[in-house]
């Protein structure tokens, strides 16, 4: 729950902005977080809230991250993988 | 690049980094001269520690200890009752997937469901406003867990004017007062604290500086990589060598002193900090997050008459007394030391709170093969 999974910001509607993570695109909330964002920004995000803009010079260790850990094998009995998973795939339902 | 290059890259797991982090810790503990233990509050800390087995790689007389850093495994059994008697009650309940299985003093709100109440896993409290507006004829009543990073959310939501037929039922908790807990228990021998990463983007790490000054033992925010957590133990054992109470972060990249000031301020509107129960543990001196007078109108709490007596089995609490959760989260156990780990207690009909959520410590190490700790494998 506390991990927060990272995304790409495609688009921005008022409070709202259309985030693509992992190639799965979710509205997320952007009433806390911590600077103005804009799209093609990175961000954190939290219980679909972005939580921070992730600085762009750490974007691409932070997107590698989550890559692997997605990617581990026996992935299915990882809890860090199974909480990334959950984060994402909640998107799944949306569209 | 591909993924694999990148990863190649990549600052946060490099074991040559990770054998040199290793060395020094064995280097300050040796100095040291004594047995040490430092606490930990995060679940995601935990999960990290595990799966890469960094417990491994510290010296024998260094303890990394996993402290009371799940909100679902603290959430009190009578809490869970009010969820459960909502739901029987006929509200549409909407709540976190770890909620669902969390055990209140005899029901959980997925045994309410199985009877046919209405209760729905959310993935964000946005959802539950969605269904609010979706079902205007239902009472939505959110319950609301986690600690500060997730009550921002949940402030966010009632800062948005809500429908009507949506209120919150806040079992959230606060992240120092579980440090506070632990530094208070007179059994304590824990000598340093590592801070979660994540709330600390909220509060920042400056809301650390009390406690420090306060108790005598350092303060370090560490991030959720291997090296991140290494390296905060490093900063940990220079500062209890060098007897300085203070507050580091080394994780720069993401957290400030300051932290994000505006989701504090909604935080502060919404929600005040009141003196709770926490499960296994006692009464906790503001512990939890409670709707303040001005959002009365949204707590659940005020809003419906909670009857929980049809839903509570002060008898079934009981049962689950052979639980030592609470003495694992305030560091003086460990799930091996319980009778019931992996066998009457397994995620698929836990007895205790700790191996229901993804972040409980007993789930932790039972998914990672009972004890994660390597240098104990064999003794
Ligand atoms: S193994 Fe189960 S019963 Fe034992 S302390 Fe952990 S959660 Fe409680």
């Amino acid at each position: 729950m506390c991990l927060g999974v990272p995304g790409k910001v495609l688009a921005i509607d008022g409070m709202s902005a259309t985030v693509d993570f992992f190639g799965v695109r979710k509205e997320l909330r952007l009433d806390i977080v911590d600077e103005p964002v804009s799209v093609g920004d990175y961000v954190l995000n939290h219980v679909g809230f972005a939580i921070r803009r992730i600085p762009p010079d750490e974007v691409q260790e932070t997107l590698a991250l989550f890559d692997q850990i997605l990617d581990v094998s026996g992935a299915k009995a990882d809890l860090m993988a199974a909480d990334v998973r959950g984060e994402i795939a909640a998107a799944k339902h949306k569209e | 690049m591909a993924a694999k290059d990148l990863f190649q890259e990549l600052k946060f797991r490099d074991p040559v980094r990770a054998r040199a982090l290793s060395e020094a810790i064995g280097h300050e503990v040796a100095a040291l001269g004594r047995r040490v233990s430092v606490m930990h509050v995060c679940g995601s800390h935990e999960q990290a520690i595990a799966r890469f087995g960094l417990r491994a790689v510290l010296p024998p007389d260094l303890e990394l200890i996993m402290g009371p850093g799940c909100p679902v495994c603290v959430t009190d059994g009578p809490e869970v009752d009010e969820a459960v008697a909502l739901a029987v009650q006929g509200a549409r309940v909407c709540t976190y997937g770890d909620m669902l299985r969390l055990p209140g003093t005899a029901r959980s709100l997925a045994d309410a469901q199985a009877e046919g109440a209405k209760v729905d896993v959310v993935y964000s409290v946005s959802q539950a406003l969605e269904l609010a507006e979706k079902h205007p004829a239902d009472e939505v009543v959110f319950l609301g867990s986690g600690f500060e990073t997730t009550a921002v959310a949940t402030a966010a939501v009632a800062l948005a004017n809500p429908p009507k037929n949506f209120s919150i039922l806040s079992v959230h908790k606060y992240v120092p007062a579980a440090m506070n807990v632990v530094a208070e228990s007179p059994e304590t021998n824990i000598e340093g604290y590592i801070a979660a990463g994540h709330a600390a983007i909220i509060t920042g790490w400056g809301i650390f500086e009390p406690f420090a000054a306060r108790t005598g033992k350092p303060v370090v925010v560490a991030g959720f990589e291997p090296l991140d957590i290494l390296a905060a133990i490093l900063k940990l054992t220079e500062l209890m060598r060098a007897g300085k109470p203070e507050v580091a972060n080394v994780y720069p990249r993401c957290v400030t002193k300051e932290g994000n000031l505006a989701a504090q301020r909604s935080l502060w509107k919404v929600f005040r900090p009141v003196t709770g129960r926490w499960r296994g543990i006692a009464e906790v001196r503001d512990g939890n997050l409670d709707l303040t007078p001005e959002y009365a109108h949204l707590d659940a709490r005020k809003r419906f008459r909670i009857d929980t007596s049809p839903v509570r089995d002060e008898e079934a609490e009981e049962a689950a007394k052979g639980c030592i959760c609470g003495s694992i989260m305030l560091g003086l156990a460990n799930p091996g030391d319980c009778a019931l780990f992996g066998r009457a207690c397994v995620p698929e009909s836990p007895v205790g709170a700790c191996m229901v959520s993804s972040e409980g410590q007993c789930r932790i190490w039972h998914t990672y093969g009972g004890v994660p700790d390597l240098r104990k494998v064999g003794t």
